[in-house]
């Protein structure tokens, strides 16, 4: 698993163990003490239209009473005689400070539906249901993804936040060469970035495969890696890929379509085509190649970003 | 074409998912929709031809196939021959947001298959002007 995806899952769990009891139960609890009689029990039932009530003497819980115990009373005739000697006590109950998860956990291992909830000196302080904790959780991520959504947003208006005449993000990247398995991570974070930034699926993508493409000649073609260095600024991206490499002997031969120094091995494993350049001219709004045998090779890269006026309707191809 | 015709056209199955596509959340998964397919164990011709919201066919497993689909903007590959990726393949595709998919049938019966099916192909290549006499 990568850092990325960690990130994703640690912090959805975060969410749900971070989550309180007493951040989700209701405070205002309907009880009724042990000294009133079944015949007020089924009064306060029917004001408040509940279907239960915690016993409380004092501050203290001391059981709870539902309509199931009225019922009996009533059958059983009963309808004078006290709370105190109907209700079911030793009830379970959750402390405050417990975590969401607990009471979840709890709730299946018990088959209630209701906890009373009480803090850590016995004094009821609320009462949770399974309603109250998923209305929590959804509220909590609601929050989260709306910070995440400012988070987005702020990244895509940096270049109207940060004012100056003439403003470019620049991101520089080193490639490993030889490093097959890591090849394209640069790129890789290269496309995420312009995303980010609010570029579209098309400008992303075309950044992505020019990218990709030079990075993967860093790789194939040099033992010593290079460097990509990427500006951004508001209606342009420019790629400088540099290597000190072995360098190209004939520029003209090496954009032939087909044209291929690649090993074998490199080929084997779909890349070294002799395409790349190509591609990359294809890709971007303009390249420039530079290279001296022995020395290194230079790769330059444009790509365009239309203004917002001009193509109103390309709205995912900006950033 | 949905991901759910694709798994029945060839008789497939799911490799692996990204994270946001759990089995629980099937439904999301199964509304992935292609474009259009497009096969190729050459990834310099996936780079080079390949449209984005498409489906790629491949024999190749190794993780940079992955990436050539990030880049190229493919939703899910699916592996012919049943071929299955090793680990670092199928760990960069969770991270990649890209669902892996196998299938038994070989490469040439797979793209019928789907084509078939109504999965079109993306026609000529756009990338150079082909030889006079070569259509276009």
């Amino acid at each position: 698993m990568t850092d990325h995806t960690t990130v994703e899952v640690s912090k959805l769990q975060e969410l749900v163990y971070e989550l309180r009891i007493e951040d989700v139960m209701k405070r205002e609890v309907v009880t009724v003490t042990p000294q009133a009689s079944m015949r007020e029990f089924k009064e306060l039932l029917r004001l408040k239209r509940i279907s239960g009530a915690p016993v409380v003497e004092g501050d203290k819980l001391v059981g709870i009473i539902s309509l199931e115990d009225l019922i009996k009373a009533l059958e059983d005739g009963q309808m004078d005689n006290l709370v105190g000697s109907k209700m079911t006590s030793g009830v379970e109950t959750l402390f405050s400070d417990d975590s969401a998860v607990q009471a979840v956990n709890r709730m299946a291992r018990f088959g209630y539906g209701r906890f009373p909830v009480v803090d850590r000196s016995g004094k009821l302080v609320g009462i949770l249901t399974r309603g109250d904790i998923l209305r929590g959780l959804l509220r909590r991520l609601e929050v989260n993804y709306r910070e995440e959504e400012i988070q987005r947003y702020r990244a895509s208006h940096i270049f109207q936040d940060i004012v100056s005449d003439r403003t470019s993000l620049i991101l520089r990247y080193r490639v490993r060469g030889k490093d097959f398995r890591q090849g394209g991570a640069a790129s890789s974070k290269i496309k995420r970035a312009i995303e980010r930034l609010g570029g579209g699926p098309p400008i992303a993508r075309r950044v992505g495969v020019a990218a990709y493409e030079a990075e993967m000649n860093l790789v194939i073609h040099t033992d010593q890696g290079g460097e990509m260095e990427v500006e951004i600024q508001p209606d342009r991206v420019y790629i400088l890929a540099e290597d000190q490499g072995p360098g190209i002997s004939n520029i003209e031969q090496a954009l032939q379509p087909g044209f291929s120094t690649a090993p074998e091995w490199i080929r084997e494993m779909g890349f070294g085509a002799g395409m790349g350049l190509l591609n990359i001219k294809h890709c971007t709004d303009g390249m420039k190649l530079d290279s001296k045998l022995g020395v290194g090779t230079r790769l330059e890269m444009w790509f365009h970003i239309p203004p917002p006026e001009s193509a109103p309707k390309q709205k995912e191809d900006l950033l | 074409m949905d991901l759910k015709t694709v798994l029945k056209v060839l008789e497939g199955k799911v490799i692996s998912l990204p994270p946001g596509l759990s089995p629980a959340a099937d439904l999301d998964l199964y509304e992935l929709e292609f474009s259009y397919g497009g096969a190729a164990d050459l990834m310099s011709d996936v780079l080079a031809f390949a449209r984005p919201d498409s489906l790629l066919l491949t024999g190749l497993t190794h993780p940079q196939v992955v990436r050539t689909a990030e880049m190229a903007g493919i939703l899910a590959i699916v592996f012919v021959r049943g071929k299955h990726p090793p680990p670092e393949t199928a760990a960069l595709a969770a991270e990649v947001g890209i669902p892996l998919l196998g299938t038994r049938y070989k490469m040439y019966e797979a793209c019928g298959r789907l084509y078939a099916a109504g999965l079109p192909g993306t026609g000529f290549p756009d990338l150079y002007s082909l030889p006079v006499g070569m259509g276009k």
